[in-house]
């Protein structure tokens, strides 16, 4: 980014012809790949033009002021369709920015489109769109993962320099892990969630996609921070990129949990995660066995909260005041029938779900179980942080599958198998490329750390893509 | 009846006055064009987040403060989900395990025998849209549109003990109950505008026994009169589904007030499951105590405390100080007006007399000018009747009860040496009364007294009046 950054500092590029670059990539790119809901050509040309503008002027908004940008479809752009990848939303242009879409305008970067999810950013392969599949650039019969698959694939394929996504359970990290790009989950309240179409609220984080991990903490430095729009972003101190220093690894502590290592996990992938921790460890860190036990009640946690929540947050799709609306002779025929007609299966299927956990006789077995567990995972992650400063794991048990392959929803649901525990405990956490398999599919590695330390996260990525690459 | 004891309790509904809604900036006047007051928060758009007024947390503390509840630092909000065109979420935001208030009460009379009910809670929570239906109701209607002006004002529900026995003692108990929010200055509490809402609950159990009944709900309670009205029929109706040896079902009935009847909505069976969970969007709210003191500081005298201080300090009657504590503005006034040195009494028969009437129609007087007509009286430099001719002037001219009276050469006169020619006149004109009445028709005094003063524009006083008269005639 730093290279766009310089070319349009020294006049060697404009807006226009960067965006118009992105443009011609998209054309070219989105008949195979779909990772795209909506190009807003003539926006983004639009925002280039007045980037260029203000750069002429010496008004530059920001380093970046001109270089565009890809949003998931599932934050809310003022003007420009946000559907969720739901036909329920087919139509739906939002009346005001979120509050990370405000702060992206704010560094000058246009916005080039809006990409796949799964809809309501429910999986973890963007097939449940309702706009077709996202296919992965490095090879199209398999998924770009999901749910944050078409910002994933967006921007492997160079169809977008960054992007933003979302993450509830591994929806960037996943998808990230699946393209070889790097992906960022924030802290919980590190940046705004005002203005992100809610899957889970106490889970959900927005955050950045790029193809370097430079380049991931610098969009992380233009979203994050405070929002009194937004009760539960922080009142943390602002995010500045770290300098880069090859000697901080020296005497570094690394956990390297053993229950993410055992059975199910691919051997190639295996062998790519601990050839990178052999690596960081020659360079002198310390890889220290340790113990997250409970990550064996992650996903069940982790599924039970989603969907009691999201069951919630999506019982405002009622046909009333936007959206799909299947009219009929009273409220509550109204109400199914729209719902049924705009929304999907999988969200069907993890509405009913929610409904059946939060409901007055399941709720103490599920709902307030799902609560209690969630606490002890907490603990056990924290406490691993009184003894290591990062905790190094894959990002998925296996590179991306073929299109179509899963398709029992329990199957796809253990695609978050090791990225869930980092949302159910609020910190943040990275995936980075570590190499590919035989087969040329990119491979990521996930690094956690506690809650706020993005700039050590970022620090340890930045080893990982010098030295496992 | 006599067979059974009535409990009743009380779910109250009170708007809060604030200037902004519960969950975002928007405005909260009442009538105002059908959703002209609504944003992206309160329509509940997609990814839209709700942020906690504290003027509506302080207002819901000071309620808690001036019911004697324990404010608890720690509260906590929930979801409560269900599906209806006019709740924009598909939840109301509400406070379910974790609420606001507990363990208050509230002391009022009835027939002068002072009554305490428990308040078990107050929570707070945010406020549905409005729906006008083409027809009577959603049922019958072609269409039905939505408001959601009043979507998202604050509201706090108070729940009562079961310990309420009649349905006049329910009534009371929410009169005094919504003087109570008024002094507090948290809610306008008016029926008829919704900013008060009561839902009522209902059992009958054998006389002296321990065990309640089955309770039945009533719904569309639009005014204090529906209230009572409404118990006082689901009272005799449940009595004689029991004596009859019947079952009273759990159920939500609704008041009819045209058909003066309850009448069944749902059962208990068909009750929503509302599937509460704790709000994901907002932290739990945790006050500062001190805060808490500052709100408890600023409660003011309420009405109870007021009417003590009524009987005790200023010697009024109960009925007297009611009034007084009934219209605070009138108490108001008292308070400056006595303290000028007039008679309690007479400055409280002054306020409920005419004057009442006439501020009502038309604005208050200023102390000052009530106390001045007050001493006009007091010093008998006017009478009854001609202060009541300078109060009404007073309410439309910006002259003062003293130049009002020189003005209009309002007076009492009272000399025998002006009265006398006028009494000598009237008797000469009417010998044959005069013969009448000193034959005994002794009512014909007043007609000579009324003569007088009509012959005196009112001015004469009627007593010296007629004490001439007597001293004339008895000659």
């Amino acid at each position: 980014m730093r290279q766009l950054a310089h070319m349009l500092d020294t006049r060697q590029a404009t807006s226009r012809e960067i965006v118009t670059r992105y443009l011609e990539q998209i054309a070219q790119q989105e008949p195979q790949l779909n990772a795209f809901i909506t190009v807003d050509e003539e926006g983004a040309l639009l925002q280039a033009e007045e980037a260029d503008r203000r750069r002429a002027e010496g008004r530059a908004l920001s380093p970046w002021d001109g270089i565009p940008i890809a949003v998931k479809d599932n934050i809310s752009t003022a003007g420009l369709k946000t559907t969720c990848a739901s036909r329920f939303l087919e139509n739906y242009r939002p009346l005001f920015d979120a509050t990370v879409v405000d702060n992206l305008r704010q560094a000058g970067l246009p916005i080039i489109g809006k990409t796949n999810l799964d809809e309501f950013a429910m999986g973890s392969s963007t097939e449940y769109s309702a706009y077709g599949v996202t296919r992965n650039p490095h090879d199209l019969s398999r998924v770009s993962g999901g749910s944050s698959g078409g910002s994933a694939a967006a921007v492997a394929a160079g169809e977008a320099p960054w992007a933003l996504g979302t993450d509830t359970g591994g929806s960037i990290r996943q998808p990230a892990s699946f393209c070889g790009v790097v992906g960022l989950k924030p802290t919980y309240g590190a940046v705004s969630r005002y203005g992100v179409v809610a899957l889970a609220p106490s889970l959900d984080q927005v955050g950045p996609v790029a193809t370097t991990v430079e380049d991931t903490a610098i969009l992380f430095s233009l979203i994050a921070g405070p929002d009194r729009r937004d009760a539960s972003s922080s009142e943390a101190r602002p995010f500045q990129v770290p300098r880069w220093d090859e000697q901080f690894v020296t005497g570094l502590k690394i956990g390297v949990p053993e229950e993410f290592f055992g059975e199910g996990l691919d051997q190639e992938v295996e062998q790519a995660v601990r050839k990178c921790l052999a690596e960081l460890e020659s360079r002198g860190a310390v890889l220290v066995p340790i113990s997250l036990a409970t990550n064996e009640y992650a996903i069940d946690t982790y599924l039970t909260l989603v969907t009691a929540e999201a069951s919630s947050c999506l019982a405002r799709y009622d046909g009333v005041r936007y959206g799909t609306r299947v009219a009929a002779a009273d409220s509550n025929t109204m109400f199914s029938k729209s719902r049924a007609a705009g929304f999907g299966s999988e969200v069907k299927r993890r509405i009913m779900l929610g409904t059946y956990v939060l409901s007055a006789s399941h709720y103490e077995a599920y709902y307030e179980q799902a609560q209690k567990v969630r606490t002890l995972i907490k603990r056990d992650v924290l406490a691993s942080f009184e003894e290591v400063d990062v905790v190094i794991t894959p990002t998925t048990p296996t590179p991306a599958f073929r299109i179509g392959a899963k398709r029992n929803p329990l199957e796809m649901y253990l695609s978050d198998l090791f990225t869930a525990m980092a949302n159910l405990s609020g910190i943040p956490a990275i995936s980075v490329p570590c190499g590919k398999d035989s087969k040329g599919l990119p491979l990521g590695i996930q690094i956690m750390a506690s809650h706020f330390q993005e700039e050590l996260l970022f620090k340890v990525a930045y080893m990982v893509e010098r030295g496992c690459l | 009846m006599t067979n059974f004891d009535t409990v009743i309790g009380l779910e109250i509904h009170v708007a809060l006055l604030t200037e902004s809604k519960f969950l975002c900036s928007c405005k909260t006047s009442f009538g105002a064009p059908p959703n002209s007051q609504c944003c992206p928060v309160c329509l509940g758009l997609p990814g839209t987040l709700p942020l906690i007024n504290e003027k509506a947390v302080e207002y819901g503390a000071k309620a808690g403060l001036a019911l004697g509840c324990e404010i608890h630092y720690f509260s906590r909000f929930d979801r409560k989900n269900y599906f209806y065109p006019d709740l924009p979420k598909a939840y109301q935001i509400t406070q379910d395990a974790f609420p606001l208030c507990t363990n208050g009460f509230l002391e009022y009379y009835v027939d002068d025998q002072l009554f305490r009910t428990e308040i078990t809670r107050i929570h707070l929570e945010e406020e549905a849209g409005k729906l006008i239906h083409s027809g009577q109701s959603i049922v019958d209607s072609e269409y039905s549109l939505v408001d959601y002006n009043r979507a998202g004002i604050p509201l706090i529900e108070i729940v009562t003990a079961p310990d309420i026995h009649h349905p006049k003692q329910a009534r009371l108990f929410l009169e005094q109950l919504r003087l109570l929010m008024r002094y507090i200055g948290v809610s306008d509490t008016k029926m008829e505008e919704g900013s008060l809402r009561c839902d009522a609950n209902i059992s009958l159990k054998p006389k002296g026994s321990s065990v309640l009944g089955t309770k039945v709900e009533i719904k569309n309670l639009n005014s204090f009169r529906a209230l009572e009205r409404a118990l006082e029929y689901e009272e005799l109706r449940q009595s004689q589904v029991l004596s009859g040896g019947g079952v009273v079902r759990q159920e939500s009935r609704t008041w009819d007030e045209r058909a003066g009847k309850t009448m069944s909505m749902r059962s208990k069976g068909d009750a929503p499951d509302y599937r509460i969970f704790p709000e994901p969007d907002l932290p739990p709210l945790n006050l500062d105590p001190v805060w808490v003191e500052l709100i408890a500081a600023n409660v003011p005298e309420l009405p109870l405390a007021r009417l003590r201080r009524l009987e005790r300090d200023y010697g009024l009657s109960r009925y007297d100080a009611t009034f007084l504590v009934n219209y605070p503005e009138f108490c108001e006034l008292f308070f400056q007006v006595a303290e000028r040195g007039l008679g309690y009494e007479d400055v409280v028969n002054f306020l409920m007399g005419d004057y009442a009437r006439l501020a009502r129609e038309k604005g208050h007087l200023s102390a000052e000018r009530i106390s001045e007509l007050l001493t006009l009286v007091d010093e008998g430099t006017i009478s009854q009747g001609q202060a009541k001719e300078v109060l009404s002037s007073l309410f439309s001219s910006g002259l003062s009860p003293r130049e009002i009276v020189q003005e209009r050469g309002l007076e009492v006169v009272d000399d025998p040496g002006r009265l006398e020619p006028v009494i000598r006149e009237v008797l000469a004109a009417n010998p044959d009364l005069v013969r009448r009445l000193q034959d005994g028709e002794t009512k014909l005094y007043s007609f000579f007294v009324g003569q007088v003063m009509r012959a005196t524009q009112g001015k004469a006083d009627p007593e010296v009046v007629h004490k001439l008269l007597r001293g004339e005639l008895g000659k």
